[in-house]
């Protein structure tokens, strides 16, 4: 059973955002519970640069797994600041622990309207239902 | 199974069935604009009999006596086995392996040219085999600028020596420019053939992704891969070893060019068992070091076991490839030239690092009594003082297509002109001699250049 922390907002490409605790201007980006169950055993991924500016919808990362390779579209704009290097040896983090430990980068958040604008985990769970139907 | 083409009763029954009246309504989606109605250029039809006595016209064209043209196409002595073998219905009637684990014979000599590629070059990966060498330092420079992406961003540079392969330069520049890549040209040293070092000294870090070193370059002259390529690193570039196979069974693999081997290395392997054919079809290498193994294009085999833990081939690493990550695929190259990679794998089977070893250093034998010869007749002289393989460019006081047309007379292909290419070097033109010219031959060219 996939689930949807309700302290994370999220986006309709299936990518999570939170306010990183130590540092409001900063936030950390995942993929959601749903992208990484539909994805399968993810054996690769491929980060951005620390220190590239991204716009909210460009595509940052490249999840491979066993059978697909799929992009992560960055919820916010803003300059990366830090990338989840221990996906590196352990990509499997992704689908072990997607809110935690499956972290992929930091963004320095440019826009907070952006943030505010992300889905509540609730809506995120309702448009996928509308995908389902 | 027999080519058997549709009736008129078969086409009418299937445009029935869509629910067209003719062949035109079926493709009415494609814009009248993009329609090609008649084709040019299309000789009238043969019959069986009539094409059969053109292609051994044709096939009779290709013949000579005697070839001492090289240039990037390698006449070596191919043992009866190979074309035997790859003959086989088996291995001539199969195309890529769709269901690709269910040919695990295919898959294994695919397998098995990866393995002597990557232990020829001294390097961690090879794929399973590009579309010829051209193509492959092409795609080698694309990869290139892929890895070093992360550390230099900016860069849209490489850096390619004029004593590269000047149809290699054409190609890669065709293939690299939509994608706003740009080749830089680095001089080469009139006197010895080789890299002009000096020419190096505008570029600095950031310059330029990466630097193509060939060994031996297009004049057959070897150079001084360890220094080039530390240079190209100690400045942030990835360094590609452009590389005659056969060289590699009596110089260093490229994997272990000066501190820490190049990055890629690529080249043409139809001097493995691939007849000379008129300039193709030929088969290249690509291979690179382990960390660089997800921008590496194309096929890549790999062993592994079966649930029953029985060794068995497959197919990996597949999410860089065109069917899953579409427009993003490292390239779209596939299997390529699966056939002649079959007869290179059972070349080097039947040859192993001992005989290519030995055609390397025979075929630099007989060259050597080459140069001693021509530069003995009037009129001659051997260019370049670097160090050779099996090529060398001869330069003479006459045109050189008075040249070559007076030995063509002769029954002997004297060379490759380099008036077009090279026009710096006079009337010059590039001659290779291999394991399979005799003494007897070489006496017979060596006379009818001197009666030239």
């Amino acid at each position: 059973m996939v689930s949807f922390p309700k302290e994370f907002k999220y986006s309709p490409t299936h990518e999570w955002a939170i306010k990183d605790p130590d540092n409001e201007n900063i936030a950390i980006i995942g993929v959601t519970d749903y992208a990484q169950d539909h994805m399968g055993e993810i054996v690769y991924v491929e980060l951005p640069e620390v220190g590239l500016k991204v716009a909210a919808g460009d595509e940052v990362c490249v999840l491979e797994s066993v059978k697909t390779a799929s992009d992560v579209f960055s919820p916010l704009s803003g300059k990366i600041v830090a990338i989840n290097e221990d996906l590196e040896d352990a990509p499997g983090m992704v689908n072990t622990d997607p809110y935690q430990d499956g972290w992929l980068y930091k963004i320095e958040i440019k826009d907070e309207v952006e943030f505010d604008e992300l889905l509540e985990a609730v809506d995120y769970q309702d448009s996928l239902v509308e995908d389902a139907d | 199974m027999s080519f058997i083409a549709h009736t008129a009763e078969e086409v009418a029954e299937m445009l029935a069935y869509l629910g067209y009246k003719s062949i035109d309504d079926l493709f009415v989606e494609i814009p009248a604009g993009m329609q090609v109605k008649d084709i040019d250029g299309i000789p009238e039809r043969m019959t069986e009999m009539q094409v059969s006595k053109l292609m051994q016209q044709r096939s009779a064209a290709d013949r000579t006596e005697l070839n001492f043209i090289g240039a990037g196409c390698y006449e070596h002595y191919i043992p009866a086995a190979v074309w035997e073998l790859v003959s086989r219905g088996e291995f001539l009637t199969s195309y890529t392996p769709y269901q690709a684990e269910a040919s695990q014979g295919t898959l294994q000599v695919l397998y098995e040219f990866q393995t002597m590629f990557a232990s020829l070059t001294g390097l961690d990966v090879s794929n399973a085999s590009m579309y010829d060498g051209a193509t492959a330092l092409a795609e080698a420079i694309l990869m290139a600028a892929r890895c070093n992406k992360k550390n230099l961003p900016e860069s849209k540079k490489v850096l390619m020596p004029l004593n590269v392969h000047p149809y290699y330069r054409q190609v890669v520049q065709t293939l690299i420019s939509p994608q706003q890549f740009e080749i830089v040209n680095i001089e080469y040293d009139l006197a010895t053939g080789k890299i002009k070092q000096d020419d190096l000294k505008r570029f600095n870090t950031g310059d330029f992704f990466a630097l193509v070193i060939p060994q031996p370059n297009f004049f057959g002259i070897l150079d001084d891969v360890n220094f080039y390529t530390d240079w190209a690193h100690a400045r942030g570039a990835l360094a590609i070893g452009l590389v005659n196979p056969m060289s590699l069974g009596v110089l260093a693999a490229p994997g272990d060019w000066g501190a820490d081997g190049v990055d890629i290395a690529c080249g043409e392997a139809q001097a493995f068992g691939v007849p000379l054919s008129s300039g193709g079809p030929y088969v290249g290498f690509l291979c690179c070091k382990r960390e660089y193994i997800r921008q590496l294009p194309g096929r890549l085999v790999g062993m592994t076991n079966d649930t029953m833990g029985r060794p068995g081939f497959t197919l990996t690493l597949q999410a860089r490839e065109q069917h899953i990550r579409r427009s993003k695929a490292t390239s779209n190259i596939c299997t390529n030239q699966g056939l002649l990679a079959t007869a290179v794998t059972i070349y080097l089977s039947l040859m192993g690092t001992a005989g290519i070893r030995q055609v390397a250093l025979s075929s630099h034998a007989n060259t050597a009594k080459l140069q001693g010869a021509v530069n003995k007749i009037s009129g001659f002289k051997v260019l370049f003082t670097g160090p050779y393989l099996y090529e060398i460019v001869i330069q003479s006081t006459k045109p050189v297509t008075q040249i070559l047309d007076n030995l063509a007379a002769r029954g002997i292909q004297g060379g490759f002109n380099l008036e077009n290419d090279y026009p710096e070097l006079g009337n010059a033109f590039l001659c290779c001699v291999t394991e399979t010219k005799s003494d007897a031959d070489l006496a017979k060219f060596v006379e009818a250049l001197a009666a030239c």
